[in-house]
């Protein structure tokens, strides 16, 4: 008896310091979601008053939106330009900084610097950067004899220079995250390949590659997730021209903020999120699958 | 046999991060990683010759500009709101940390060291919440904010962000190790529950905290999104807010944005030097276990 009371008194204590954290999550997260669905039923208009049901003709209207369609194969494009590079990167420094001995820990500071950089500031110093005309990157290429790029002014370059920035700003923590599993595969491994004459990229394609595969893994589904989401980095380095020239940079959630908070579209912006949200979701489960093959050692 | 015998230990340490003196492809890492230290630091090293160059200068293409000048610091300083925008940015970072380090460590704690019904299925529910991305939010939050009065107030900032269900998860996972006898311990001396937490299982998981609360600040400090919607007047903005909508209307001022961004960035490194292991450790610690 005095045994169950304890429990009870516990599990009070338990409820009480959950009450509320949990209100929070009730009405910040859960709510707000469900509430999200039912706006991109309707008609919803922050001006007018009426906020007819329209079923999924929000829905609709995006399936027809050519600007839509561009924020989507843009983000895609993004994922396919950034993460490819930026795990490549990644790996190639992290590899790097375990075959030195002296400097190390600067090295590794000195490329994490960028991810802790204010985002805002950071975009418009490399929007300075791909200037046109007094850019610096345009005089390296007119010091090597190559004709000057206009960078975020190009429909077909913009996207790209707004990737490099994300690469940049990401790669010190993929590098920490590659040294992290790298650094849990033991050495016996290597050394029982090197005494059968393996070396180098045998060791790399047989032993390294496979048992990073969880890190691999790891750092694929969160960085799909960032870049699924961008959107400052994209306001700010394409801000005069908003989402780039022809929509070149438009994202999925930059989109989403001038559907809803410039052109006061909310339906059709609360649509666009169960969208994205319904992507984050897929792209998440699929690359479970896809990259968690088991590794038999 | 005997030359894979003799050159296997000379391969070895390359490969396992213990180069001898005289191994050539260390040298060709230390160079490979310089030129990539080049590239990454640029940047940092563009916008800071930009901010001390006087307007005359501004588009002179030379790498160290001829009349530095501090001037354009003391322009953006006077001319524009920044101190207050740096402020509201403290103000908004520091409460939204402290109320996420306790709200995340009691919840984390009492999810992964007190028994009652539920407990499985509160935390699946926490967890799932991760799955809501911001921009699916922010439009209910909008509409929320707007019927409570709470547009263009630092609560109206903060409220999205007072309780991270991702530093409930990463707690608990920390939590999980503080031992069970050393809580029964407490119990038997006396200690009420509440002091179980804070004064024994709290203590013991520091370096998570540590990590947390630094991951916390600098999320907040670098929020765009939710304080682009919600600010409305100038005197609220937090500074990234602030930045964007100033650097937005300076046009060609090249020389005032570039000093605006770096009078943002030169204190969150300055604090990166002091924490700089504690951060990048941090990275690995709430990674790894993410």
């Amino acid at each position: 008896m005095p045994g169950l009371q304890l429990g009870t008194r516990r599990a009070l204590w338990a409820y009480a310091f959950l009450l509320v954290p949990l209100a929070f999550f009730l009405a910040i997260r859960v709510a707000p979601a469900v509430s999200s669905l039912y706006i991109s039923l309707h008609e919803w208009n922050v001006i007018s008053p009426e906020k007819p049901f329209v079923g999924l003709r929000n829905f609709v209207t995006l399936s027809r939106d050519p600007k839509f369609a561009q924020a989507a194969v843009n983000t895609v494009r993004y994922v396919l330009a950034g993460i490819p590079v930026q795990l490549a990167l990644g790996l190639a420094v992290a590899m790097l900084l375990r075959r030195i001995n002296r400097f190390r820990g600067v090295f590794r500071a000195l490329y994490f610097l960028p991810f802790v950089t204010p985002i805002v500031a950071a975009s418009w110093v490399w929007q300075w950067m791909y200037s046109e005309q007094f850019g610096p990157l345009n005089q390296i290429l007119v010091a090597l004899g190559l004709p000057a790029q206009p960078f975020l002014r190009s429909p077909t370059q913009a996207l790209y220079g707004v990737t490099a920035m994300v690469v940049w700003q990401y790669l010190g923590f993929q590098v920490v995250i590659f040294l992290a599993g790298l650094e849990a595969i033991p050495r016996a491994y290597y050394e029982a390949a090197q005494v059968d004459g393996a070396s180098g990229w045998y060791l790399f394609r047989h032993i390294t590659v496979p048992l990073l595969n969880p890190t691999l893994v790891f750092s694929a589904v969160y960085s799909t997730i960032v870049y699924l989401q961008l959107f400052t980095q994209v306001l700010n380095m394409t801000f005069g021209d908003q989402g780039g020239p022809l929509a070149g940079t438009l994202t999925m959630v930059l989109y989403v903020y001038q559907l809803g908070f410039q052109r006061f579209k909310m339906g059709e912006a609360a649509a666009a999120t169960a969208v994205l949200f319904v992507a984050i979701l897929a792209i998440t489960l699929l690359q479970m699958r896809v990259l968690s093959r088991p590794v038999e050692y | 046999m005997a030359l894979e015998a003799r050159l296997a230990p000379r391969a070895a340490p390359a490969v396992l991060g213990r180069p001898r003196r005289r191994d050539p492809g260390a040298w060709l890492a230390y160079i490979a990683l310089a030129a990539g230290t080049v590239a990454v630091a640029f940047p940092f090293y563009w916008m800071i010759v930009t901010a001390l160059k006087s307007p005359i200068d501004l588009f002179d293409l030379r790498l160290v500009p001829s009349h530095p000048t501090l001037g354009n610091f003391t322009e953006v300083l006077t001319r524009t709101q920044f101190p207050r925008w740096f402020g509201n940015s403290l103000v908004v970072a520091l409460i939204t940390t402290l109320s996420v380090a306790f709200f995340d460590s009691l919840v984390g704690y009492t999810l992964a060291k007190l028994r009652f019904p539920g407990r499985g299925l509160i935390f699946v529910m926490i967890l799932a919440t991760l799955m809501i991305p911001t921009e699916m939010l922010v439009i209910p939050w909008y509409i929320m904010s707007s019927a409570f009065g709470w547009i263009n107030t630092y609560w109206g900032i903060m409220f999205p962000g007072l309780i991270s269900a991702f530093g409930i998860f990463l707690i608990r996972q920390f939590m999980s190790g503080v031992p069970d006898e050393l809580l029964d311990a407490g119990r038997i001396d006396g200690v009420s529950e509440f002091g179980l937490y804070w004064r024994i299982a709290l203590p013991q998981i520091k370096p998570a905290m540590a990590a947390l609360c630094i991951f916390t600040f600098l999320g907040n400090w670098n929020a765009f999104l939710w304080p682009l919607i919600v600010i409305q007047t100038a005197h609220m903005r937090t500074l990234p807010v602030g930045i964007a909508l100033f650097s937005g209307e300076a046009g060609s001022a090249w020389h005032l944005i570039m000093a605006s961004s770096a009078l943002a960035v030169l204190p969150v490194l300055a604090v990166f030097a002091v924490l700089q292991r504690q951060i990048i450790e941090g990275v690995t610690l709430t990674g790894l276990r993410g």
